[in-house]
């Protein structure tokens, strides 16, 4: 736990590798300054980074008429941080499980398993069009152990 | 912040030597693009030596896959050695540490491969 004070960031980004990169650094910086451990770090950072890149290229496919906004707040208790799109939605139950034997060979479609598994809790939302992604870390819990 | 790949030859193995990042739009495509080009050139018993790999995203992790499986298709071996405690710890997660033989010694790694 931090004794840090609530604050939220916002950032509209074009539908860019540059965007994914500034939103990972950025849940990098935001979970450093928060004092969790170098592992949870890299955890949030890649988990932020995922869900960036489905924003990006799944969501909005690169199209630079479509933005991506994030933002990132420390509530003192958790890390939040939400990623919206403007693509044209995502049906979380609809994904393929990555670890069935028979998609285990696929070149794609760990992103959101990899999200789940690093963070505490993790939402959808559709937008009408697009999708709110919400990533929740806890903080002062006891690693993933992932 | 993007990939490092280096190639050398030991015994008739193809050693490339990753460095860096192996993510979207930085890695994967370079990592790809050489694996087909060894391929093309009839290089089919690769090692991709991972020591100084310190960041792989899930397009990285879809990218050692597509390489694994394109490389086996072709009648060849694709090996992964010096594994990081991240990379490692991403392979465990996804339930691919059983699926690609990995090794963490070049010199027994060298030896492992079939030998015509």
């Amino acid at each position: 736990m931090t004794g840090q004070q609530a604050s939220r960031v916002t950032y509209t980004l074009d539908s860019s590798l540059d965007s994914v990169n500034k939103v990972e650094q950025t849940a990098e910086q935001m979970a450093r300054k928060a004092g969790v451990d170098e592992d949870e770090i890299f955890r949030i950072s890649m988990a932020v980074r995922e869900a960036a890149v489905n924003a990006v290229l799944h969501g909005n496919a690169y199209d630079p008429e479509k933005r991506m906004t994030a933002s990132f707040e420390n509530t003192g208790s958790d890390l939040v941080i939400r990623i919206t799109d403007e693509g044209k939605g995502l049906d979380p139950a609809t994904l393929p499980d990555p670890l069935a034997p028979e998609n285990l060979l696929r070149g794609s479609g760990r992103g959101i398993f990899l999200i789940r598994s690093f963070m505490d809790e993790v939402h959808f939302k559709q937008l009408h069009p697009g999708t709110e992604l919400t990533l929740i870390k806890h903080l002062g819990t006891a690693p993933t152990g992932a | 912040m993007s990939m490092k790949i280096s190639t050398r030859q030991v015994d008739g193995i193809t050693i490339m030597d990753l460095g860096g990042r192996i993510t979207l739009g930085e890695g994967s495509v370079q990592l790809r693009d050489s694996v087909r080009d060894l391929l093309a050139k009839g290089q089919k018993k690769i090692l991709l030596n991972l020591g100084d790999v310190n960041y792989i995203d899930s397009s990285g992790i879809g990218e050692l896959v597509s390489a694994y499986t394109t490389v086996r298709n072709q009648g060849g071996e694709l090996k992964l050695l010096n594994l990081t405690r991240k990379v490692h710890d991403l392979l465990q997660i996804t339930k691919l540490y059983t699926v690609f033989d990995v090794k963490d010694d070049e010199a027994s790694a060298i030896a492992s491969y079939a030998h015509a």
